[in-house]
């Protein structure tokens, strides 16, 4: 009984310990803006969630909050779905071949390390405005831990299993779908994970490249030009919660299906 | 049945070198000759490092060697063959698999259909004595369950022989025994030829018609020792313990020698 009620008070601190920071971030916002009193500075909480509050109220004529934050979801699941497409096959090849892995090792090490944001001049000089250039940069984004996470999968997959698949009579093709593959697959999805966040921070900062008149970075944007810092803060609370949500699919997804990677021992 | 033709496996004048540093050879194994015959039961005895694991996988078509052969009559084997099925220490278990879904995994791969493989996977599930496990996953096994869902993976393709690594070496002590003598049953009911690898003397004195025993690295055959005794074997026998003994004098003295 009584270690019942322990781990209860245990779990109680745990969630309050959880809220204990936002709320005194809360707290100290408002007593902030009340005794700043400039909410070009800071709003108050009141002004944004007023704007968080009415989702589909069209903003300054840019559309609504729901609309540019549906916007901004489709062109990074676009820029994503692309860097995954090549860099999933790419990192299977360099996982299985020493050659291919050489071949191409030195321009990643080279690329990796340059912030998406970077490429947005390059971006624009190839492609101009438009959704080609913001997909070019989500793509950007998501592909080095995508590649990354499944050339370490591939390479991670026990020496034994495609060796008892070959025993067994297993040819290329079926150890790649049913050994490599399933094998790899936890951190391949690792990989999906986070690029899938890179890709999410970078299509904000893609919409606020000149020319763009969508989306949740371009609202944010506009609103700044405008002076509506409340929009501004209600943009960044979308984009922040829309980014943990998806965190959180993936999240679940991996508990479901590779929940064997963990109870391996 | 094909397989009531008898079967021999030869290994002739085989030799190992590896290169160390891409410079330095080192000498692995040195003129190794045996003859297996068809359902003999044959463990490779010998210490840490002395090759025996090189020479199985030589067996299995998993290496080449650098000089001398190995063949099934009179095919040559340089890659893994379906005749050869083999057994790793590590159980090498496909995780996301269930016990049923891994026994079948030879089988779908070689677009065995369904309701034959559901038959097939019902038997050896059955011969394993794991049928309440069929759809555990190998996390949910312990480690002697796990080899013997490894054994009947090996054996639900129907290969001659089998090549055992260490099979036994990562279980305890009464594990260990108790899947020594399903082995056993499992050997004489299936008619299998199987090679067996193994640096603990027990276990090849309990389990073999012959034993091999090889010498420290570089390996070489120092001794093959007949056994004829009756099966099931008592440990505590003396005759047991004289061949025993006289295995650990092999390696004591003779075969321990350069």
């Amino acid at each position: 009984m009584n270690r019942i009620f322990l781990k209860l008070a245990s779990v109680q601190r745990r969630s309050f310990l959880k809220i204990l920071l936002p709320v005194a971030i809360i707290v100290a916002w408002e007593v902030l803006a009340i005794v700043l009193n400039n909410q070009f500075i800071l709003p108050s909480l009141q002004s944004v969630f007023a704007v968080l509050l009415n989702p589909t109220a069209d903003i300054l004529g840019n559309g609504n909050l729901v609309d540019n934050a549906i916007i901004s979801l489709e062109r990074v699941i676009a820029g994503f779905l692309v860097a995954a497409v090549i860099a999933i096959p790419l990192g299977i090849w360099m996982g299985r071949s020493e050659i291919v892995h050489e071949l191409f090792d030195s321009v990643m090490q080279l690329l990796r390390p340059i912030p998406p944001l970077a490429w947005v001049p390059l971006a624009l000089a190839w492609f101009k405005i438009g959704l080609v250039s913001m997909v070019f940069i989500i793509g950007m984004g998501a592909f080095f831990p995508i590649l990354l996470n499944t050339l370490d999968g591939v390479k991670g997959v026990k020496k034994t299993w495609i060796e008892t698949a070959e025993i067994l009579g297993a040819k290329e093709h079926q150890i790649l779908s049913r050994v490599i593959l399933p094998g790899a697959a936890p951190t391949i999805w690792t990989g999906l994970r986070v690029g899938f966040g890179i890709a999410w921070m970078c299509v904000v900062a893609a919409e606020m490249m000149p020319g763009t008149n969508s989306g949740l970075g371009y609202l944010i944007m506009s609103s700044y030009n405008w002076g509506q810092v409340p929009v501004i803060i209600a943009g960044m609370i979308v984009i922040g919660i829309i980014g943990v949500g998806f965190d959180y699919l993936f999240k679940m997804v991996d508990r479901r299906l590779f929940a064997w990677r963990e109870l391996e021992r | 049945m094909e397989g009531a033709r008898a079967m021999t496996l030869n290994v002739d004048h085989l030799a190992k070198q590896f290169s160390k540093n891409g410079q330095e050879t080192v000498e692995s194994l040195i003129d190794i000759n045996l003859e297996v015959k068809d359902e003999e039961f044959v463990c490779i005895l010998g210490p840490s490092g002395c090759g025996k694991t090189t020479l199985l996988r030589i067996v299995a078509g998993l290496e080449h060697p650098t000089s001398g052969t190995v063949k099934i009559d009179t095919t040559l084997i340089d890659r893994p063959n379906q005749k050869l099925g083999m057994i790793f220490q590590d159980y090498s278990l496909y995780p996301w698999r269930t016990v049923n879904e891994n026994i079948a995994f030879g089988l779908e791969l070689h677009d065995v259909p369904k309701e034959k493989r559901d038959s097939i996977v019902k038997k050896y599930i059955t011969l394993a004595g794991l049928s309440e496990f069929g759809n555990s996953y190998p996390h949910e096994l312990s480690g002697g369950m796990r080899q013997r869902v490894a054994v009947v993976r090996a054996l639900a393709v129907e290969p001659t022989v089998l090549l055992m690594d260490e099979p036994f070496g990562a279980l305890d002590a009464q594990t260990r025994n108790m899947l020594q003598n399903e082995l056993l049953d499992i050997w004489q009911k299936t008619k299998k030829t199987i090679l067996f690898v193994t640096h603990s003397v027990d276990e090849a004195v309990f389990l073999a018609d012959r034993i091999v025993v090889l010498t420290p690295r570089p390996g070489r055959v120092c001794e093959i020792i007949h056994i004829d005794q009756v099966r099931p074997r008592d440990r505590t026998s003396v005759e047991f313990a004289k061949v025993r003994r006289h295995v650990l004098d092999l390696i004591n003295q003779k075969c321990s020698l350069q």
